[in-house]
């Protein structure tokens, strides 16, 4: 086993004594993985300066805990919370959260809109699979219109979250959508995210095959990727296209790149003016 | 690494912004103060009658003294928040009351598992659900111990007076550290609200503990091991390299997953049970008065602790041999005493804000031959020393 994973360059990063990966065989969750530590490498960050937090879930897994950084694995839904303390303790580190969709725009949607609204220097990697995968299968706030669930075993007839839109709404720096296919635009993503003080989203379009994919005629992860190609819309190209031309459609790439005044920062400026003024 | 609030001269800081002497103020403000002179230097919160005034306090003192103010979307992210900050080294608090302190419950029991020190300031109000919003009680003594699923210990301290209760929220703080554990304060809010007069201590009057910091490679490479023997793991702190990994799930030593495991699991919640079971001096805190020769005892917490002491002065005036227990450590309850005082009295009478259950842990300790009598009184409106004169007087012979 070390031997497969000494050729695999990126292994540097990884906690090699928890791995192999929990994750299925064909899962985005490795990709996302792979993407986040080219991320890191490339920007040649120190993984000493780096604190990385996730909920529960199997894209959770995804950093913590095989990333070897500190790592924060938290309660389901609640990781942008806790990663919030976190950064006020450590303003100067990268606090990462890498979680699932059910984690971070369900259960956790109050905290993920919130973060953006404070636009906290937080890097969100929200890997979407549509699905609850790590309990069984069940229906998402991302589950696509008409799909088949465990919990919708007729069809889906609620409408999925769009949450890149959403979060660039609330007030995020950086927000980016792209699909497990789009790994090098994934990576430069990822690496914008990292280096825009403030809120960063990067939502990561995944596949899972064995809860999402099998129920909905592609069992195989390729036939997973080769749909999210066909129907990625560039949001350049999306902009000119009707509500009813885009249903079904994931539309990738860059939603806002913006400078706002960042929450820990202007925490930090509020205490030094206050001590200024009391204490002598 | 460093427990923020720890520097030399934040103790140069408080002497200047809070001259000791005497002041009056609310019980909330109080906690608030007690808070910031044991160290803390994160609260994050939600606001909640009777309890705002706590956020309020420290939304305006924090800054002063360099620390961080965090008004969160709710209570979930409020505890969420404050176990992120611990772990990079923050004394941290939160203040809630009953539909809040319910919502933090979940990361609570998180609390517990990772064995991060906090202070969660519970103001009971009246339940269940909202209730009387903004009427005192004592009806969470129980979720304070069990509102969190699984087995696991917990400490909850609970003041008597507006003084008390900037004392032992620093008491709270304190076992939180020395233990590494989450600790409750059980406040209510009758105290909450109360105005009275109380002293602010110089600093140097304070003893202030610091949690144990791993003081090797090896150590900080068990953030869940044991290597002192006294069941307390040194917290290596995010952010100084130490690649630390933190979870809910069963962990081993090294705070790797393992949830297949029997004996890891096992290993794990015995060593916290451990940990609090035998750690009892740390915590374990109570007052008494007339017990000596005591033949009718009352045994009382919180709030009600006081009108209870006043029934007590008057019927000994009256002749009446009557003491009064007071545990100030609440969870884990001082079974030990109670079952001392317990064998010398023929009957026990319990005054709570709530329809009987702190008596249910005084049972516990107590032969049956003892008269065992609660003294309840709900609505939100506190018990007065007449009542409960009253009915010492009907167990007095
Ligand atoms: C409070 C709470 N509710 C429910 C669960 C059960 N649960 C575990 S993982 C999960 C969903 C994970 O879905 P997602 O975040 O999309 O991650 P995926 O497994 O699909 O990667 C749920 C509901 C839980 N752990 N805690
Ligand atoms: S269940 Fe789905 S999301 Fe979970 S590891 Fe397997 S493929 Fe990935």
């Amino acid at each position: 086993m070390k031997k497969i994973y000494s050729r695999y360059p990126m292994v540097k990063y990884l906690r090699q004594e928890a791995l192999p990966t929990a994750l299925c065989p064909g899962c985005g969750g490795g990709t996302v993985l792979n993407a986040f530590a080219n991320a890191i490498d490339q920007l040649k960050i120190d993984p000493r300066d780096l604190v990385v937090v996730s909920g529960i879930g199997c894209s959770a897994w995804i950093a913590s805990p095989y990333f070897l950084a500190d790592t924060l694995h938290t309660t389901h839904g609640r990781a942008i919370a806790f990663a919030t303390g976190v950064k006020v303790g450590l303003p100067d580190k990268y606090v990462v959260v890498i979680s699932g969709d059910g984690d971070l725009a369900s259960i956790g949607g109050n905290h993920l809109i919130h973060a953006a609204r404070r636009n906290i220097d937080i890097t969100v990697i929200l890997v979407n699979n549509f699905i609850y995968g790590m309990t069984g299968g069940q229906v998402a706030p991302t589950t696509p219109f008409g799909a088949i669930t465990t919990t919708t075993p007729y069809r889906n007839v609620e409408h999925p979250l769009k949450i890149a839109e959403t979060v660039a709404a609330a007030g995020a720096s950086y927000v980016a959508r792209w699909t497990t296919a789009h790994v090098y635009q994934l990576i430069e993503s990822i690496k914008k995210a990292l280096t825009t003080k403030g809120f960063s989203l990067v939502e990561v379009i995944s596949q899972c095959p064995v809860q999402f994919g099998r129920r909905n005629k592609m069992k195989e992860p390729a036939e997973m990727l080769r749909w999210f190609l066909k129907n990625s819309v560039p949001i350049s190209k999306a902009k000119k296209m009707s509500e009813e031309e885009l249903e079904g459609k994931f539309v990738i790439g860059e939603f806002v790149h913006r400078r706002r005044p960042e929450f820990t920062e202007e925490l930090n400026k509020l205490i030094k003016e206050v001590q200024e003024k009391y204490v002598r | 690494m460093i427990i923020r609030g720890d520097e030399p001269e934040q103790k140069e800081l408080l002497k200047k912004l809070y001259k000791p002497g005497n002041y009056f103020m609310m019980g909330d403000e109080a906690i608030a103060y007690g808070a910031i002179f044991a160290g803390c230097r994160f609260y994050a919160g939600y606001p909640i009658t009777p309890s705002s005034e706590i956020a309020e306090t420290m939304a305006r003192e924090l800054p002063k003294v360099g620390g961080y103010y965090l008004q969160m979307e709710d209570e979930i992210a409020s505890i969420a928040a404050m176990i992120g900050a611990s772990w990079t080294g923050f004394k941290v608090m939160t203040a809630t009351s009953g539909p809040g302190f319910s919502l933090m419950q979940e990361n609570l029991g998180y609390a517990v598992m990772t064995e991060t020190p906090l202070v969660l300031v519970d103001v009971q109000r009246s339940g269940p659900s909202t209730g009387q919003a903004t009427k005192g009680a004592q009806g969470d003594f129980f979720q304070a111990r069990w509102g969190t699923h699984g087995d696991h210990p917990m400490i909850a301290v609970s003041p008597v007076s507006v003084e008390d209760a900037f004392w032992e929220t620093i008491r709270a703080f304190n076992i939180a550290e020395k233990l590494r554990t989450p600790v409750v304060v059980l406040f209510d809010g009758i105290l909450g609200h109360t105005r009275e007069q109380i002293r602010i201590p110089d600093p140097d009057e304070v003893e202030i503990a610091y949690r144990k910091l791993p003081q090797s490679e090896e150590e900080a490479k068990l953030p869940f091991g044991d290597p002192h023997g006294d069941g307390i793991p040194p917290m290596p702190l995010f952010g100084h390299g130490y690649f630390t990994h933190v979870t809910g799930s069963t962990h081993k030593e090294n705070g790797l997953r393992d949830v297949y495991t029997p004996e890891v699991h096992d290993r794990l919640i015995r060593r916290i049970h451990r940990k609090i079971e035998k750690n009892r001096d740390v915590y374990e805190k109570y007052e008494e008065y007339y017990t000596e020769d005591a033949e009718i005892l009352v045994v009382s917490w919180g709030v009600s602790a006081r009108p209870s002491l006043g029934a007590v002065l008057k019927a000994r005036k009256e002749g009446i041999r009557v003491g009064l227990f007071v545990p100030k450590t609440v969870h884990p309850f001082p079974g030990e005493r109670m079952r001392e005082l317990g064998k010398k009295v023929r009957a026990i009478l319990v005054p709570e804000m709530n329809l009987g259950q702190m008596i249910l842990e005084v049972q516990r300790f107590v032969n049956d031959d003892v008269l065992l009598k609660g003294v309840n009184k709900i609505g939100g409106v506190p018990l007065t020393v007449e009542e409960i004169l009253r009915e010492i007087r009907g167990v007095a012979i």
